[in-house]
């Protein structure tokens, strides 16, 4: 017992440092970068998927088993509460406005 | 910089609050040395993750912000009663408005009910200690270097003035340059770090580490107002830490997210705040709610009338919390049918509201009550909030609220909620669960005192304020018209009246440490709950051996049958973590960063992140697997708190 948890978290450093470098290529993207204002949008998009999927697989023990249904209760109701947001302060901020 | 711009000059008040920072600081420092403490504060507060210990260091805090935050009350009231006499001026009124209400949301009902959770949920379930004991220690100090660096604005630097809701535009870089408002986001960026881990830390302790036989529906009422309120923080906080990330970017590093410049959308910042205030205002009040079930229940010697009940309507109330946000701002335009919208289910969150008060009347009905401190602050607390949450439904009528809307009709609204449910509700769970912390009870008698001081104070303050509402007086302005003068007065003399009762209530504490006879039993109350079968004072593993739960009201049940939860052939180790100083350091750490980032010394702030960088990579690869208590070690502890000899067989 004692002597496994002494392993170097390989997995957990391997994640720590892509989500670092995703985060600032997402910065750069943003900020540096001369792509297209749609294409700017996009690439943040889909690199904050990947960024999601590398904090749910690598650090949120989706893999693991016995956790029943949890893990999955939490994301759907974390995904209801985006959708209220987002749905939300569009509905709010630009009726009336449009 | 000079040291003129670095401290805030020219307001004698001030200077007197410095002098009271020095005499206060120089005192504490002097004691502790005088008296050798320093060594006993580090290793038995500073650096322990022990549940309940971490609740005390929460509950003084609050209890200190109360001070605070009840200082600014009063000197609004004196300047309101007597506008003429220029006892603040607008700026000055308008520092001490904004961090009245910061740090009575923010650092004192917050803290005093995550306090309460700390020392009494683990007991309730009958566990050894939270979920992530270390991240709890961390929690707490984020919290109190957050409060620290929100507090010292007032004489370094200046305090934020754009109000605790600081709408953009005025709070942006534009108008409201230098420090101020700085504070304001990186005090509350601090401190709720920790709120969310304590969310976190609470949801997985209540779900995971309940005893053995406690399904979800049997557990006391309190832990699931605490599960439900986790809940809440866990969603609705990374939108407040998001919002407030966007504004501190804006003022320090010239992004335009809330700015009238480029394409900024200063009412942005409104919608995001009250996305995350609406369920903030439910955070604070769902646990005192918690607080008031177990107390009536106790003392009306009666199950809970309607625990399901109760239980689905936190959940609904919960759930509509998220949907209601736009009523603080029906009058920002968006509209008639998004005010209609938001009108309807405004109100559809009173009705389990509604639910809940008719099922603690049916719980006293028929019932024998006994009148103690405790229970009547519960008592107090039925009409009160009913007034408050009546007022809301009002002010939820969006046609109406153009007229209610920043007066002081919404000013007593939310004094009706917020201190008749939160505040009433801290104060009984603190009389109430006090013999558990402490190893005594409060004086009754003085405590009564206290009591009607503040209840009858309460509302000699904040109903006259509704009538100056409808009078027409604005909230959040320092000059009065004739017109209003007398309702001022009498409002102005209610709140001295809850000073008062607040300082019999702290005098409370100081007579019943001396003089109050040392509780034995470990149940005072003749209650219904688990807190109450372990022994006075609570050894620090709580549970000798684990209960098994059969009923709700497990103690209540075990009592009945003349069972204990003590048996000591059952005895085994117990594992524990050990204490550590890392979560204080590195909070410290953090606060520095935060106070560098305040007056936008990059540099600092970039070498205190690394600190702080370098405190969790010590802390990632950390191995101490914590130690275990003996069991002859636990057996002299129980016969000694059990009155047994004390020698082992
Ligand atoms: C029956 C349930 C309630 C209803 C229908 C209700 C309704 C409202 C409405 C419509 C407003 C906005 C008024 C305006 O700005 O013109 C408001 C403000 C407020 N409410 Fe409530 N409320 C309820 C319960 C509560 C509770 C339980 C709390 C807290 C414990 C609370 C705390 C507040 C606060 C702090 C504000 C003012 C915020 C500010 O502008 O500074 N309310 N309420
Ligand atoms: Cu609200």
């Amino acid at each position: 017992m004692a002597n496994r948890s002494r392993n170097i978290p390989i997995k957990h450093i391997i994640g720590f440092v892509t989500s670092v470098v995703l985060t600032f290529v997402a910065a750069w993207t943003a900020l540096r970068s001369n792509l297209p204002v749609m294409w700017v949008i996009i690439s943040i998009l889909v690199l904050a998927v990947i960024q999601a999927a590398i904090q749910l697989f690598l650090f949120m023990h989706l893999t693991e088993r016995g956790a029943g249904n949890t893990p999955w209760n939490m994301m759907f109701h974390g995904a209801v509460l985006a959708a209220i947001i987002v749905a939300g302060s569009l509905f709010t901020m630009s009726f009336g406005f449009m | 910089m000079g040291l003129d711009e670095f401290f805030v000059t020219g307001e004698p008040l001030i200077y007197a609050g410095m002098v009271a920072i020095v005499l206060v600081s120089g005192a504490i420092i002097f004691l502790l040395t005088y008296f050798k403490k320093w060594k006993w504060l580090w290793r038995e507060w500073l650096t322990s993750v022990d549940h309940k210990k971490i609740g005390i260091m929460y509950i003084l805090s609050a209890l200190a912000m109360l001070f605070r935050a009840g200082t600014d009350a009063l000197m609004m009231r004196t300047q309101l009663a007597f506008p003429d006499m220029n006892f603040l001026d607008a700026q000055h009124y308008n520092e001490i408005f904004t961090t009245h209400g910061t740090i009575m949301i923010f650092f004192m009902a917050m803290p005093f009910l995550i306090g309460l959770m700390n020392i009494v949920v683990p007991l309730q379930i009958g566990a050894r200690d939270f979920a992530f004991p270390y991240v709890n220690a961390l929690s707490f100090w984020s919290f109190f270097f957050g409060a620290m660096l929100f507090n010292v604005s007032f004489v370094i630097g200046g305090s934020p003035d754009a109000g605790w809701t600081s709408y953009t535009p005025l709070a942006g870089a534009a108008m409201s340059p230098g420090p101020g408002q700085n504070f304001y986001l990186l005090g509350l960026q601090l401190s709720g770090i920790g709120t969310l881990a304590t969310g976190i830390n609470l949801m997985v302790t209540i779900l995971k580490m309940r005893a053995p036989g406690m399904t979800l529906f049997k557990m006391p009422i309190f832990t699931w107002s605490t599960l439900i309120t986790s809940f809440i923080i866990t969603f609705a906080f990374p939108i407040l830490t998001v919002a407030l990330a966007l504004m501190t970017v804006d003022r320090i590093f010239g992004s335009q997210f809330f700015t009238l410049t480029g394409e900024g959308l200063p009412m942005m910042w409104a919608n995001l705040f009250w996305m995350w205030g609406h369920p903030e205002v439910y955070i604070v009040i769902l646990p005192a709610f918690g607080i008031f079930s177990e107390v009536i229940a106790t003392f009306a010697k009666k199950r809970l009338f309607g625990y399901n009940v109760m239980v689905w309507s936190l959940i609904l109330i919960a759930g509509l919390s998220f949907l209601v946000w736009v009523h603080h701002f029906f009058t920002m335009g968006a509209g008639a049918f998004v005010n209609s919208v938001f009108s309807v289910s405004t109100m559809a969150i009173a009705v389990p509201t509604g639910v809940k008060i008719f099922n603690w009347l049916a719980t006293l009905y028929k019932s024998k009550i006994k009148t103690t401190t405790a229970m009547m602050w519960a008592l107090a607390f039925i009409p009160s909030f009913t007034i408050g949450g009546i007022t809301g439904v009002m002010l939820g009528m969006a046609a109406a609220d153009y007229q209610f809307h920043n007066s002081y009709f919404l000013i007593a609204h939310f004094h009706y909620v917020l201190v008749a449910g939160t505040v009433f509700g801290c104060f009984a769970g603190l009389v109430y669960w006090y013999p558990k912390m402490f190893g005594h009870t409060l004086n009754e008698r003085i405590g009564k005192w206290s009591f009607w001081l503040f209840v009858i104070g309460f509302h000699v303050c904040f109903l006259p304020q509704y009538f100056l509402g409808l009078d027409g007086m604005p909230r959040r302005v320092f000059h009065v018209v004739p017109e209003w003068f007398n309702l001022n007065v009498i409002s102005t003399i209610g709140a001295f009246g809850m000073g008062l009762g607040f300082a019999v209530f702290v005098y409370n504490i100081y007579y019943s440490y001396r003089h109050s006879e040392r509780e034995k039993t470990g149940d005072p109350w003749d209650a219904r709950t688990l807190e109450w079968a372990t022994t006075t004072p609570v050894p620090e593993y709580n549970f000798a051996v684990i209960p098994h739960v059969k009923s709700h009201d497990a103690y209540w049940d075990m009592k009945q049958k003349g069972e204990t939860i003590y048996d000591e052939s059952k005895l085994e180790p117990i594992h524990m973590p050990n204490s550590t100083g890392r979560p204080f350091i590195m909070m410290a750490i953090l606060a520095f960063t935060g106070f560098a980032l305040v007056f936008e010394w990059i540099w600092l702030a970039v070498a205190g992140l690394i600190g702080a960088l370098v405190i969790m990579g010590i802390r990632s690869f950390d191995y101490d697997e914590g130690y275990h208590i003996s069991v002859e070690d636990i057996k002299r502890t129980e016969r000694s708190a059990r009155g047994q000899s004390h020698e082992l067989r």
